[in-house]
């Protein structure tokens, strides 16, 4: 079986079922985007995929092996990394944190040396190797969280929303990183997130989970052709004009300030932001205008609503 | 369909006991390997918790003379009492300043081992346990190891001392077990008090405010441990003496190594059990903290 992590699994709790009957493969070299509005049971997936959590019932297979039974030697071969809480030493510098872990792990100097020196360039954390965590900013902190769950060079790195918190560059220079260490096969990337961006720069395949129960499981752009995802162009106007209907693509208009700010919905099934801009552009004078990122709630409601 | 379901459950399961199994049959060149990364890994752990606490030495300093003072309180106490009395419970001062140095020498590593453990209520809380079960060591290892508080080597010193003074000026027939006794009998008790801190605290899985409880037992045992049995009412003796086997960390060796008969009459060969009474903690403490990490890992709290 070179499958790398196969999972089936059923936990009942005492009355709330976090992970109810979520089944699923990923393969090796994928990469995976977990997503569900809060409480869809994706950290409690996450758990019993690393033998934190013992799962109620079903079966758990990643690497291989039973989570929680071989939690050791599981750990060998996935790296973990929650956006929420640290796995460095607070008061150490975190150079001293990734020696550690390369004691812990067992990995041999040289290994050890190869991959630092890739992970520290790649993430320019040279400027902070010294400095003890606890005094590192937030977006620093990340990519030596990140480097900490790479060391041992695990097969599949799981990620609990690690962009959170994070300011704009710092999202993407951790995004670009992660899209191409999964395009370098080495790693298989499992994602949990509420960044759409994330998911649509990283991830090839999309499930989304809701009441613990996939809800939708496949290819990011067959799941975007087939539902095609609602999204919102907002212009503000030089001056008053009447609501602009009957664009290509546009479902529905909202006027604001007298006909100064008016909100088009359109599907991207029948257009695109650049196409319909261009389009309001030939209609009137354009003083201001903008697409608001559609949260990964929207789109998860949206696809409820089909 | 229900049965369907088990049935799928339980076939794979027992092929992968098997494939456990062959997996398992590793050289002994590999086991030895793997056991020399792991401690290496441990010391390192320990290595990282003692830089960053001497990284201030004064402050260090300080704080080990504060830890030495605090356990001299203790014998200023018995001090006092005895400044009333000749003996307490069958003993004589000197003959309870080698209890007292037992018990604080064992106290004193014990609470700097495994201390900081009243602490996991918030390692839980904070998440921080799910990190360490992320890494390819055990929990309870890691957590001792990097949390461990080397201040407490000051109340250790205070009581070796004592121990050292009270013995040089007991009249004692040396022979070779009671000379292993006296190296054996501190590290049993620590072992023991280990023991008991480890399944005391582990309540704390259950009970996230489970700390009181826990420092009834921990530093109750520090009391109890440092007095002679005989003092303590008949209910208390059988509990924390024995139940809690807080009577094997300094009074029975102590009785050992004077060549005391009991004053309350138990059998002689009691007096020389602390080190199997020891292992059998470890035993018992084990199994507790393992289920109640299955616990844990059970509710995911």
């Amino acid at each position: 079986m070179d499958g790398l992590v196969r999972s089936f699994r059923r936990r009942r709790g005492v009355e709330v079922r976090a992970v109810d009957g979520i089944s699923l493969r990923v393969d090796a070299g994928e990469a995976v985007g977990y997503i569900g509005p809060n409480g869809a049971g994706k950290s409690t997936t996450i758990k019993m995929l690393t033998g934190i959590l013992v799962p109620t019932a079903g079966r758990v297979r990643v690497c291989g092996l039973d989570p929680v039974r071989r939690r050791r030697e599981l750990a060998r071969r996935i790296g973990v990394v929650f956006g929420q809480r640290s796995q460095l030493w607070w008061d150490l510098p975190l150079r001293d944190s990734f020696e550690l872990l390369r004691v812990i792990h067992g990995v041999s100097t040289v290994d050890f040396a190869v991959r630092c020196e890739e992970y520290v360039e790649l993430l320019d954390m040279a400027p902070f190797l010294d400095t003890p965590v606890r005094q590192l900013s937030l977006g620093q902190r990340m990519r030596g969280e990140v480097t900490a769950a790479l060391l041992h060079a695990p097969r599949l790195l799981v990620l609990d929303e690690p962009t959170i918190g994070l300011d704009l560059v710092s999202k993407e220079r951790l995004r670009g990183f992660l899209a191409a260490l999964n395009a370098s096969g080495r790693v298989t990337l499992l994602l949990t997130t509420h960044d759409l961006p994330d998911v649509e720069r990283l991830c090839r395949r999309l499930v989304v989970v809701d009441s613990g129960r996939v809800l939708i499981d496949g290819p990011l752009d067959q799941l975007r052709r087939r539902f095609g995802v609602r999204r919102e162009l907002v212009v503000e106007l030089e001056s008053p004009a009447p609501a602009l209907h009957g664009l290509p693509g546009v479902e529905s208009v909202t006027v604001q300030a007298d006909g100064l700010r008016q909100h088009l919905v359109f599907s991207t099934e029948h257009t695109t932001a650049a196409a319909l801009i261009a389009s309001v552009v030939r209609r009137v004078a354009v003083r201001d205008l903008a697409v608001p990122e559609p949260a990964i709630e929207d789109v998860v409601r949206q696809l409820y609503a089909r | 369909m229900a049965e369907g379901a088990l049935g799928d459950r339980r076939r794979p399961g027992w092929r992968h006991r098997r494939t456990n199994w062959r997996d398992r049959r590793t050289t002994w060149r590999q086991r030895r390997a793997s056991w020399a990364g792991r401690a290496t890994a441990y010391r390192r752990l320990v290595g990282a918790a003692a830089r960053s606490q001497l990284a201030y030495p004064l402050s260090f300093a300080l704080q080990c003379g504060g830890q030495a003072v605090g356990q001299a309180t203790d014998l200023v106490a018995i001090l006092v009492l005895f400044g009333h009395v000749r003996a307490i419970g069958g003993f004589d001062m000197r003959e309870v300043l080698v209890i007292y140095g037992i018990a604080g020498v064992s106290f004193g590593l014990a609470d700097m081992i495994v201390g900081q453990l009243d602490s996991l209520p918030g390692y839980i809380r904070m998440g921080r346990l799910d990190a360490l079960l992320l890494r390819p060591l055990g929990a309870l290892g890691q957590l001792c190891a990097s949390e461990i508080t080397l201040r407490r080597l000051g109340r250790s010193s205070t009581a070796l001392v004592v121990l050292a003074y009270a013995l040089s000026t007991e009249d004692i027939r040396w022979t070779l077990a009671r000379a292993s006794l006296v190296v054996l009998a501190p590290l049993a008790g620590t072992v023991i008090l280990c023991s008991i801190w480890v399944a005391a605290c582990s309540v704390s899985f259950w009970v996230i405010e489970g700390r009181e409880l826990a420092s009834t037992v921990t530093y109750g045992s520090s009391m109890f441990t440092a007095y002679p049995l005989g003092i303590f009412s008949s209910w208390l003796r059988r509990l924390m003496g024995f139940a809690v086997p807080g009577a094997f960390v300094a009074y029975f060796p102590t009785l050992a190594l004077l060549g005391k008969p009991d004053p309350l009459g138990l059998p002689r060969w009691l007096q020389w059990s602390s080190p199997p009474v020891a292992a059998l903690s470890v035993l018992v403490a084990g199994v507790v903290w393992r289920s109640a990490l299955r616990h844990y890992r059970g509710t995911g709290s």
